[in-house]
């Protein structure tokens, strides 16, 4: 445990750690050239370069340092371009603990603080020791929590377990997803072919290699991330904890869910699945991020039955609604996909909206997040007498959208919403 | 929303300078058109330059459209921004949500002495924006909305 004074360094197998999969090619490399008795002599070039990383690497280490001050974590590091990071605690939106596999074997973790506000940001601390890191995540966010005077907490919080995923149902739900059905199809496609034409296949395989091993890839990184995803409640937030080779854990603090996603694609609606979605206030997605990377969203419940997920709800959006009021009828002029699942509803708190073609989307709000409205209307909707609300919240990812209402029930909605949102932030 | 609210308008310059921004952007469109043109054919020539000109009065009538319906109303919790013709869009802004408020002044706007008034908050989504006001104007509008969020201020 560290003190509240004093300047701290990283745990010393961090460059290793960091470099990952570097340092793995490195050995990979060095051990046949070393063992195929050819003597240092030939290898030197090679090991020169190692060196030199080495060295860099343990430069690295020695000039970065942290400690708390006050209310704040401050990171110093750099030789040439040295810098000097301050992370107001009271901003923390959630800290995670991150293991990869590399940092498992070396029994060391990182600490993500993910900041919300102006200075959205990631702080983070990689690596410590792996025993240090827990209670470390536990006085920041009690720091975080109460400001400066408190009292670091001498013993584990306790916590109730909520749910854990099953991992066969979780490795069916990849199977009959979205992305995991396509895959299929064209893998089973594939093999079809390799029976009627062999000669065919090469091209066709050689030609669609690089997208098979985008979506394995995809598919595998999903489930190793959910791999045993389980949601426990604590004094300090919901914790999620998950992982197969690299280990995971967060804590999001109660208050600071920016807005809550259901997902159900097509055939997950027949076995009543769905997948739940929490947005957090963090760094907004920057224009030269991909798609998939920046949109993520942390999955609180990757595959569960409607009635876990509302149970889960419950702890992240009080006074959660289901979405009754449908889209007037003649909205399936404009949407002819989507007028079918189009819906939402309110209540004192919180905001629903309902969406989607092929999945269905339910997005929930809470109300005293809301940043900004907006009322768009829309030549075709001027014409069928619609229009659109939407309710701006900080995550990275999602809004709530009251899609194609009839103009007068959106105009209403909207003053109602904006009153009722005033009410609640002066409240608050 | 109790009532009609008070619309505000930009500054009348704004109408000026959009106007002038289609024309001369039409009539170097046409004057080229024509010139690269005229070597070979001199009706080709004709005829693209007379349609570019018709656009060019086309958009003209579109940019007046456009310049009139922006509007704003401060109203005593939030400010409401409204815009485009087509697409008619309304925004709400509560005071206490606005994380800062930036005026920029581009060249020609500097020349019409105008400037845009930027309002940002911790949604990507919300834009809003009110152009064209006068520079002191704009001056106005921000210190009083900054002080409107300093006094309404919330979390995140």
């Amino acid at each position: 445990m560290s003190e509240d004074s004093g300047w701290q360094r990283l745990h010393p197998l961090s460059p290793v750690v960091r470099a990952g999969r570097g340092t793995i090619a490195i050995f990979v490399i060095l051990v046949p050239t070393l063992l195929g008795g050819r003597g240092l002599g030939s290898s030197l070039p090679q090991l020169a370069v190692v060196g030199v990383i080495a060295v860099l690497g343990f430069v690295q280490w020695l000039v970065t340092r942290w400690r708390i001050e006050g209310d704040d974590l401050r990171i110093e590091t750099g030789v040439l371009r040295r810098q000097s990071l301050r992370f107001p605690l009271s901003q923390v939106q959630a800290i995670d603990i991150v293991r990869p596999g590399l940092a498992r074997m070396f029994r060391v973790a990182e600490l993500r603080l993910r900041m919300g506000g102006s200075t959205a940001s990631t702080a983070r601390l990689a690596y410590l020791n792996e025993k240090e890191a827990e209670p470390l995540r536990a006085h920041l966010l009690a720091l975080a929590h109460a400001g400066e005077h408190a009292v670091p907490p001498t013993e584990e919080l306790a916590e109730e377990v909520l749910t854990t995923v099953p991992t066969r149902r979780l490795v069916a739900s990849i199977l009959i997803s979205d992305v995991g059905i396509v895959a299929e199809l064209v893998i089973a496609g594939l093999i079809v072919a390799a029976v009627l034409t062999p000669s065919a296949v090469v091209g066709l395989a050689s030609g669609g290699a690089a997208w098979l091993f985008a979506v394995a890839t995809a598919l595998w990184r999903r489930f190793n991330q959910e791999y045993r995803l389980t949601v426990a409640r604590a004094e300090d937030g919901l914790r999620l904890r998950s992982g197969l080779v690299a280990l995971s854990a967060e804590t999001i603090r109660p208050g600071r869910v920016q807005a809550v996603r259901m997902v159900e694609p097509l055939l997950w609606r027949r076995l009543g699945w769905c997948r739940l979605e929490v947005d957090l206030a963090g760094r907004q997605r920057r224009r030269g991020e991909s798609g998939s990377t920046g949109r993520q969203l942390r999955a609180l419940l990757p595959v569960g039955s409607r009635a876990l997920a509302a149970d889960l709800l419950e702890h992240l959006v009080p006074d959660a609604p289901q979405p009754t009021r449908r889209a007037p009828r003649r909205a399936v002029v404009k949407s002819p996909l989507r007028w079918r699942f189009l819906a939402w509803e309110r209540s004192d708190r919180a905001v629903v909206t309902c969406t989607g073609r092929v999945r269905r989307v339910t997005v929930w709000v809470p109300l005293e997040k809301v940043q900004s409205f907006r009322r768009v209307e829309g030549p075709l909707q001027r014409r069928l007498r619609l229009a659109t609300v939407h309710l701006d919240v900080a995550g990275r990812a999602l809004h709530a959208t009251l899609r194609d209402r009839d103009r007068a029930e959106g105009d209403e909605a909207l003053a109602d919403l904006v009153a009722r949102a005033r009410e609640l932030r002066r409240a608050g | 929303m109790s009532g009609e609210p008070d619309w505000q308008r930009p500054s009348p310059r704004l109408l000026t300078m959009r106007r002038l921004e289609v024309t001369s952007a039409t009539a170097v469109l046409a004057v080229v058109g024509f010139v690269v043109l005229a070597f070979t054919q001199i009706v080709a020539a004709v005829i693209v330059a007379a349609g570019i000109v018709l656009a060019g009065v086309a958009s003209l009538v579109f940019v007046t459209r456009r310049v009139r319906a922006w509007g704003y109303a401060e109203r005593e919790d939030d400010l409401f921004v409204r815009r485009g013709v087509m697409f008619s869009r309304m925004s709400v802004i509560p005071y206490g949500r606005m994380q800062f408020i930036d005026v920029t002044a581009g060249p020609v706007e500097r020349l019409f002495g105008l400037a845009t008034v930027r309002m940002h908050t911790a949604a990507a989504a919300s834009d809003a924006r009110i152009p064209g006001l006068a520079a002191d104007e704009a001056a106005r509008v921000r210190d009083r909305l900054a002080e409107l969020g300093e006094a309404q201020a919330a979390g995140l």
